[in-house]
């Protein structure tokens, strides 16, 4: 199960958090500045998956984006590692050629794509066409 | 407010805009100070635009609590962009613990009536991230129906909010067994990929679930089939894999269906070797799953054949380069090296080269596996690697490192000398990090090598010369230097180079020990205690020993000064009993007592059968015959002294040391043959008044040594006799190093002490027996 996913840039300012097992506000900013410290202390040729606490970081670098996903031990570790990917692929499509400020301006578009891939803390849908169905309908309906 | 409110667009410009932290708190202040106001005014219009600024300032880190009724207010509010930012607010802003959460349960129960999909959608988002035991009760029903309606957009939702609902409140699963097997013929993948979480958490939860979809075992394979059979679909295929995400559910799914389940297993086995084989592993999807699939094979219970390709493709993980596809499969050979032991064999090599990897997560996983993997054939090859990595893993790991290839040596040594070498370099690399029985067991493996005593001793001596920093060796050290430093000292022995060795130079080394400023209070206390032992292992004499000894009767250390202060008196008053309290010690058990108490009645019965021969011969003694038969009377065989060597010095001392001095009863000499003489030395301790010690020396001015000497004794009934260990069983020739062994003789009675000793030895090539009682006894000895 999925526990956290987080979006921090390499300054350690969040971008991006959202829980699916309850965390004390104040222990979040702490929890979210240590898991960048380790991410951050890593090199290039390190495996991504590290060892944190009690459950599993497992992070991928894009650009000056770090996407960490915290997940517990039943998960498997390189199937999360490609939904990262799947993740940013689907913002790509979205925003067309996604940055970081793309995130930062909409990051309740961002929350609904993200509710739409991720319920509480399960996978449930990865087609691309299928998740922005609805947010494209949402634009239509807020244009006109 | 007049002040039109900021678009959140404009608010994030402000943000970044502010050059240091003091400043954006200043932004954000004045900003949440509008939205307050803004709030309590009550402005239905611009609500959402305030609230979804609160959302952004909340995730940097700020306290927004106040928004919580306002999230309730928009998730009321008809307009859909409204009861999006709401549940969004919900969902960020409130939990289980705010009593707020309650409120929302209304609205999401009329929301999730409503037939809009999308307000569906959002509300099962929201009640599947912050519902609680009690709105889980309640909306459990609406969940439900919403499973059986037709489209896949909610359905997906619905499904996986059952599973919140189970993980709250696991009495509500009943409900939600029906649906999934008909859930499970959808194409759709979304509700596919819920449902086979919905089965699972299910699974996990009650073994009467697992019974109940052990059926569906044959439908899973078939979707798994057609999933990897069917060419390429654009729909879901990610990097040429259909649907990774999907095939890796339902195969944890299988894993779960199918452990301890012989039936289900054997469904499997096809599927999975397929999936296993035509699996494209050139790129991160296709390993994933390939990975999972070995996971569940190694799980369920399949074929031998197909175990060994589990492990191979394992195998070829650890060639791979790429670190994360390492990483699993260190991980998972890690889980099977238990089962198949021999199959993981074959990948050594590369596991050991796995050590060297700089990456940390990779190290750790790959040194665990190499301790699992060291076995009696490849333990000296094994250790080599494991030291070497000792000598440059980060300091986290040393600990790990070292207690692990100490217990391996324990395991599985080879020769009794490479244990002792190999114990002997992790101390020196890696000292501090040793757990604490190391110490204890090393000098227990030296003390029960005699051929090696020689040997250890001179490369602890020089070990301890090079570094006194590594309190462990030096502990070690100062120990076996106490106890064989008569064997340092002389000659050569032929497994180390010659080293030549002066008193003075090993009294010295003690006395670094004892004053550096590095040293732990234990090992100052190791050290003492070697000086002392010394003594009479040395042929100088003693001043510089004394000399030490009484200076630190006056140390700060109190256990220090307690000792310095018994062993001066042993030097004074006590002078004569040195030699005997500071023989060489006899191997101490592990375990402590109860093992010293199964030795004792082993060694009981070894006496008895021993003693029993005598009878007859002796035919003038009948009188004090009938006390060899039993065993509480006779003579017992010498009790197993403490396991620590600070344990035997106290024990050996419990003779008070600072009362006055005890009544001398004068010696007694009960033998003479042949220049071998027997003295009796007795002590009564004044606070014991029925405890009398004797002492039994063994003295010989002949030309020949006397060689195995021993020495037995029997008293009556009513007196409770104790043979100490004796200090050796040769008496050397020419008035050497007499013998001594001590005897404690309780009698509570108070009645008249009679004493029969036994002697046995070899002498002069021949090989003498004497019997005899002891007459003239000190009528103090008893009184």
């Amino acid at each position: 199960m999925i526990k956290f996913f987080l979006m921090v840039n390499k300054q350690g300012q969040t971008r991006l958090s959202k829980y699916y097992e309850h965390v004390e506000i104040n222990k979040r900013t702490l929890l979210e500045t240590e898991v960048i410290k380790s991410c951050l202390s890593r090199s290039n040729d390190q495996c991504s998956f590290i060892e944190f606490k009690d459950f599993k970081l497992i992070y991928r670098q894009y650009a000056a984006l770090f996407i960490v996903v915290g997940v517990n031990d039943t998960e498997n570790e390189m199937a999360i590692y490609e939904f990262i990917h799947n993740f940013v692929e689907v913002l790509d499509e979205y925003f067309s050629r996604v940055s970081e400020l793309d995130i930062m301006f909409n990051l309740d578009k961002v929350h609904i794509i993200l509710d739409e891939m991720l319920l509480n803390g399960c996978i449930v849908e990865t087609n691309r066409a299928r998740i922005l169905a609805p947010l494209l309908i949402l634009d239509k309906m807020s244009e006109s | 407010m007049v002040v039109p409110s900021l678009k959140l667009q404009d608010l994030i410009e402000e943000i970044r805009g502010a050059k240091t932290q003091a400043q954006e708190r200043e932004v954000i202040q004045k900003e949440c100070a509008h939205i307050r106001a803004s709030f309590r005014d009550g402005d239905p219009l611009h609500r959402h635009r305030q609230l979804a600024k609160l959302l952004y300032v909340h995730m940097l880190g700020y306290p927004a609590h106040f928004g919580q009724m306002e999230c309730l207010k928009l998730i009321a509010s008809p307009r859909f962009t409204d009861k999006r930012v709401g549940y969004l607010g919900a969902m960020l802003l409130l939990d289980e613990r705010q009593d707020a959460h309650l409120l929302i349960t209304n609205s999401i129960k009329n929301d999730l009536s409503q037939g809009i999909q999308a307000v569906q959608g959002l509300a099962l988002c929201t009640l599947s991230t912050v519902g609680s035991a009690e709105m889980c009760r309640d909306l459990a029903t609406e969940v439900e129906k919403l499973l059986l309606q037709p489209g896949p957009y909610v359905r997906k939702k619905a499904v996986l909010t059952a599973v919140h609902i189970i993980r709250k409140v696991p009495e509500l699963s009943n409900i939600f067994l029906p649906p999934c097997a008909q859930l499970l013929h959808e194409r759709h993948h979304g509700v596919l990929l819920g449902t086979i979480t919905l089965i699972t958490e299910l699974c996990e939860r009650s073994p009467a679930a697992l019974k109940h979809f052990r059926k569906v075992v044959p439908q899973l394979v078939q979707i798994l089939w057609t999933l990897v059979t069917t060419g390429y679909s654009t729909e879901h295929s990610i990097s040429g894999v259909s649907d990774p995400f999907l095939q890796v559910q339902i195969l944890r799914l299988l894993r779960i269906l199918g452990r301890n389940h012989e039936e289900s297993s054997e469904t499997m086995n096809d599927l999975l070797a397929q999936v296993a084989t035509n699996t494209d592993t050139s790129r991160n999807a296709g390993n994933a799953v390939l990975f999972e699939t070995v996971l569940t094979i190694m799980d369920i219970r399949s074929v031998a054949g197909l175990r060994v390709l589990a492990v191979n493709i394992l195998g070829r993980f650890l060639l791979n380069s790429d670190k994360n596809i390492r990483y699993v499969a260190l991980t998972s050979l890690l889980r099977v090296v238990q089962s198949d032991h021999s199959a993981v064999q074959r990948h050594r090599p590369t596991v050991v080269e796995c050590l060297r990897e700089p990456d940390a997560s990779l190290s750790r996983r790959a040194l665990e596996l190499s301790l699992a993997l060291v076995n009696s054939s490849n333990v000296r090859a094994m250790t080599q690697e494991l030291q070497s990595f000792l000598e440059s893993c980060p300091p986290d790991l040393r600990a790990d490192c070292a207690s692990g290839i100490l217990l391996a040596a324990e395991r599985f040594a080879p020769t009794k000398r490479w244990h002792i070498d190999t114990i002997l370099r992790v101390l020196t690399m890696a000292g501090t990090h040793v757990r604490d029985d190391a110490v204890a067991n090393l000098t227990q493996l030296i003390g029960g090598a005699q051929e090696l005593h020689a040997y250890s001793v001179r490369r602890l001596y020089s070990a301890l010369a090079e570094d006194i920093s590594q309190q462990p060796l030096v502990q070690v050290a100062a120990w076996c230097i106490g106890e064989y430093g008569d064997l340092l000292l002389e000659g050569s022995c032929e497994e180390t180079e010659p080293l030549q060795v002066e008193e003075e130079e090993v009294l010295a080394l003690l006395e670094k020990v004892l004053q550096s400023h590095m040293s732990l209070p234990a090992t100052r206390g190791y050290a003492l205690t070697a000086l002392m032992k010394l003594s009479t292992r040395l042929r100088g004499d003693n001043n510089r020993i004394r000399q030490v000894v009484s200076v630190y009767g006056s140390c700060l250390d109190v256990e220090l000064q307690q000792r310095a202060v018994e062993y001066n008196a042993l030097f004074q008053k006590y002078d004569h009993m040195r030699a005997a309290i500071l023989e060489k010690m006899p191997l101490v058990e592990r375990g402590g007592t109860q093992d010293e108490e199964a030795k004792e009645s082993k060694e009981a019965q070894h006496s008895e059968a021993a003693l029993v021969p005598t009878e007859p011969q002796a035919s003038k003694l009948l009188d004090l015959l009938d006390l060899l038969d039993g065993t509480s009377g006779a003579a017992q065989p010498p009790p197993l002294l403490g396991p620590s060597s600070e344990g035997t010095s106290v024990h050996l001392l419990d003779l008070p040391c600072a009362s006055s001095a005890p009544a001398s009863i004068p010696n007694l000499k009960v033998f003479e043959r042949e220049g071998l003489q027997l003295n009796l030395s007795f002590v009564r301790p004044p606070g014991t008044p029925a405890l009398l010690l004797i002492m039994v020396t063994a003295i010989n001015t002949s030309e020949a040594d006397v060689t195995h000497f021993v020495c037995q004794a029997a008293v009556p009934k009513s007196f409770q006799l104790q043979l100490q260990a004796p200090s050796g069983d040769t008496v050397p020739a020419q008035g050497g190093l007499p013998m001594t062994q001590l005897l404690r003789i309780l009698n509570p009675k108070k009645a008249p002490l009679r004493l029969k000793l036994r002697l046995t030895y070899n002498h002069f090539g021949q090989s003498v027996q004497e019997i005899f009682e002891v007459n003239n006894l000190p009528v103090e000895t008893w009184q």
